[in-house]
């Protein structure tokens, strides 16, 4: 639907997956030097000029599987490794945070806001790095000018893309339950209360008019609710009080990251993913995510001891168990291709990458390179 | 006065076939009385269907056929319409799904914006528009008639294609909208393949969003046809070999997201929660309504009672009553009854019946079309 969604669902995710990343590495008294490296290597990476350029060029929105490859290159562009389970459960809660904030956001404009609001916590991650923090303040620049000038029904159709990219995901989330945002059963609590949005009025008056413009009659009735009037509206400039609180870090130590997958199993029967699409369509995505992550310039894994592993799990039992246990209709069906021991495939991958960032247009031979990718990715 | 009361032996009470003439009060609609003795709807079983409602305007359709004693429903997922076909004694209910069509493969899913049916006098149709185009069906979707491409560009733009907005008008013609603001008018021959694209009307400048075509039935009315667009605009229409501009509303700058037709007054529904009623002709404002806190989804009118259903993001169904004075030329609009659906961002509501006896709504995830009829 409409081909400006992709920076909007790119930026808030990352800044979702920012925020838990955050969390998980000062749980795991992982040393401050080393967490600071990943964090400004995960933002250095998503900032690439090159990638941006990519990723701000009207398209549709990837696949569910395309934009989890995305993000497993992403957590992985620094010494910072993830199991299997935990860059699952990683994904699981970056959408489920987004979803809610899509949803909840009292106009389709506001979720302009809410990416400012990850957007200002990016920059408090990198703030005592200058090349990093121009790179996200050229980014600023890019979103007020793309999105601002953008009418109420064209941000409305952004966000009905979004919500069909979301459609049937009901993954229970511990700290929304907690909150008591999400139900048992997986769905978002919408309250009728609180302040309407900016530009609405509270429901519960008619008004007639006469044919001279006169108003005539003024009727109340009753709205069922308990609104309140709109506050005054967030700010869309690269500095400012967004007001709004979508889209800000919830997470802190004391508040841990969870998710519930048993109990999801019943509701996921219903649940048809939208690209279930069989093959044909894989080649030509393919073809235009490794001109995507071409630009996703992967860091060297440099000298052994600097790596190590973080878990999103409380134990390393508890991750393995949640391996095993996951529901099928749950799997995102994404190979990582960043697991790989074979070197020489690794390389292969890169070089065929690269070589799509030069070429850059839709060539002949393009289609039996996207081959050759499906055949890779398919064999690792 | 009779009072109704839901039975399953219906006997002279049929919801089904109970006809009033157009301008008469109805007999058992006393507001005051409802709201100290409880509540005018109550909800039915609920219809399960195949997918979720994705989140697009109006997305219900409904197509009483009353000679089969049948309702067909339509709910869109993404690239899939879901219909129903449910039959009246609540017994026997059957399913089927419609795609949208690709015609190029090389790229990306074509998600459908609307299915809508088209009744006209010689036949009913079922239409549904995507980024791709149009397609148009016998009702119980078993055949596809007619197919229309949209030019759509190699590399995507920044302004999306899409059709949306779709209504049967007069006696042959259906009317469908476009991202750009046009409206594409197909002549449709009392049976057969044989539509023809008649016209292109090029007046609005921004996305098509939703039609209506006069539905009182009254053969006075000049204003066949409304058109509302991303910027709330409204254009009024008659019909013809060529259609002609009769008015055009100006908008505030706010998305017009449903609108409706009825007895020469254009019911619109906006992205602000309001509810505005214009005289189509002239443009006069009959009535505002702060109607809901959230973007409003759907509009729906019964024609015969002239009850006005208004449903939005905010989980609220409301249903109003419109009552014109002719004398004074004036449009009165009460509100009778609220239906909270919990936790639901609704998108489509529509009345099963001529009369509003009964009203049927789908919202966001979820996967059922739930139902409420007149106590």
């Amino acid at each position: 639907m409409s081909s400006r969604t992709l920076p909007l669902l790119f930026i808030n995710l990352g800044g979702e997956m920012l925020y838990i990343l955050d969390q998980r590495l000062r749980a795991q008294n992982i040393p401050a030097d080393k967490a600071k490296k990943v964090m400004n290597d995960i933002i250095t990476t998503m900032f690439n000029k090159k990638f941006l350029e990519e990723l701000f060029k009207p398209q549709e929105l990837y696949s569910k599987k395309a934009l989890r490859t995305v993000f497993d290159r992403l957590a992985h562009a620094s010494i910072m490794r993830l199991n299997q389970a935990s860059m699952d459960k990683l994904y699981d809660l970056m959408t489920m945070a987004f979803k809610y904030q899509v949803l909840l956001c009292p106009r389709p404009k506001d979720i302009l806001l809410v990416s400012f609001n990850h957007m200002d916590a990016i920059k408090d991650f990198v703030k005592d790095t200058p090349s990093i923090l121009s790179q996200v303040d050229e980014t600023y620049r890019q979103l007020i000018e793309m999105y601002t000038p953008l009418s109420s029904g064209e941000f409305q159709l952004i966000r009905q893309t979004l919500l069909i990219f979301f459609q049937d995901m009901h993954i229970r989330v511990s700290i929304f339950l907690k909150d008591k945002v999400q139900n048992s059963n997986g769905r978002f609590v919408l309250p009728t209360s609180g302040p309407v949005p900016h530009g609405t009025q509270v429901p519960g008056l008619i008004r007639m008019f006469s044919c001279t413009g006169e108003e005539v009659t003024r009727l109340q009735f009753n709205n069922g609710g308990n609104y309140t009037a709109a506050i005054r509206e967030g700010s869309f400039e690269i500095f400012g009080d967004r007001v709004t609180k979508l889209g800000t870090n919830m997470y802190s130590v004391s508040r841990p990251v969870e998710t519930h997958m048993s109990g999801t199993s019943k509701n996921s029967a219903q649940h048809t993913k939208v690209n279930a699409a069989p093959n044909p369509l894989a080649k030509e995505e393919l073809n235009l995510l490794a001109k995507l992550m071409g630009g996703l310039e992967v860091q060297k894994p440099g000298n052994a001891d600097s790596g190590f592993r973080v878990n999103l799990f409380a134990t390393d039992e508890e991750e393995e168990e949640a391996l095993i246990s996951r529901p099928d209709e749950l799997s995102y069906g994404v190979i990582n291709i960043q697991a790989t021991k074979d070197q020489q495939a690794n390389a292969e991958l890169a070089k065929i990458m690269g070589e799509f960032t030069e070429s850059g247009d839709q060539s002949p031979s393009a289609s039996s390179k996207g081959d050759d990718l499906l055949a890779m990715m398919d064999g690792l | 006065m009779e009072k109704s009361r839901l039975s399953t032996s219906y006997g002279n009470n049929n919801p089904w076939t109970r006809r009033l003439a157009p301008d008469h009060p109805l007999p058992f609609l006393q507001p005051a009385l409802f709201r100290e003795n409880g509540s005018m709807y109550h909800k039915e079983k609920s219809i399960q269907i195949k997918n979720s409602a994705s989140a697009l305007y109006n997305n219900l359709g409904v197509l009483r056929i009353a000679p089969r004693r049948l309702t067909y429903f339509t709910v869109v997922h993404a690239n899939v319409v879901n219909m129903v076909s449910a039959s009246w004694d609540g017994l026997n209910y059957s399913h089927r799904q419609l795609q949208s069509k690709e015609p190029n493969v090389a790229t990306s899913t074509s998600l459908i914006m609307q299915a809508a049916f088209c009744a006209l006098p010689s036949r009913d149709l079922l239409v549904v528009t995507s980024q791709k185009g149009i397609q148009i069906y016998e009702s119980d979707g078993s055949i596809m008639v007619y197919w229309h491409a949209l030019d759509t560009p190699e590399t995507p733009t920044a302004q999306a294609v899409f059709a949306r907005g779709i209504s049967a008008v007069h006696e042959n013609y259906i009317c469908v909208g476009i991202s750009s603001g046009a409206i594409l008018v197909f002549d449709v021959p009392s049976k057969g393949s044989n539509i023809t694209l008649s016209e292109v009307l090029e007046e609005h400048k921004e996305s098509i969003t939703d039609m209506a075509a006069e539905c009182s039935g009254s053969q006075e009315c000049i204003a066949d046809l409304v058109s509302a667009d991303d910027g709330g605009n409204l254009c009024v229409w008659k019909s013809g070999e060529e259609f002609q501009l009769l008015n055009n509303i100006p908008g505030f700058d706010m998305s017009c997201s449903s609108v409706k037709l009825w007895k020469g007054t254009v019911v619109a529904g906006y992205g602000t929660g309001q509810i505005r009623l214009y005289e189509a002709v002239t443009g006069i404002l009959h009535a505002e309504v702060n109607a809901h806190a959230r973007w409003i989804y759907s509009l729906d009118i019964a024609p015969f009672s002239g009850l006005l259903l208004s449903a939005a993001e905010d989980s609220l169904v409301r249903v109003w009553h419109l009552s014109m004075t002719p004398e004074t030329n004036s449009v009165e609009v009460a509100h009778l009854h609220n239906e909270c659906v919990t936790d639901t961002q609704i998108c489509g509501a529509k009345f099963c019946d001529g009369d509003g006896y009964a009203f049927a709504v789908t919202g966001y995830d979820l996967s059922e079309i739930i139902r409420y009829t007149q106590t």
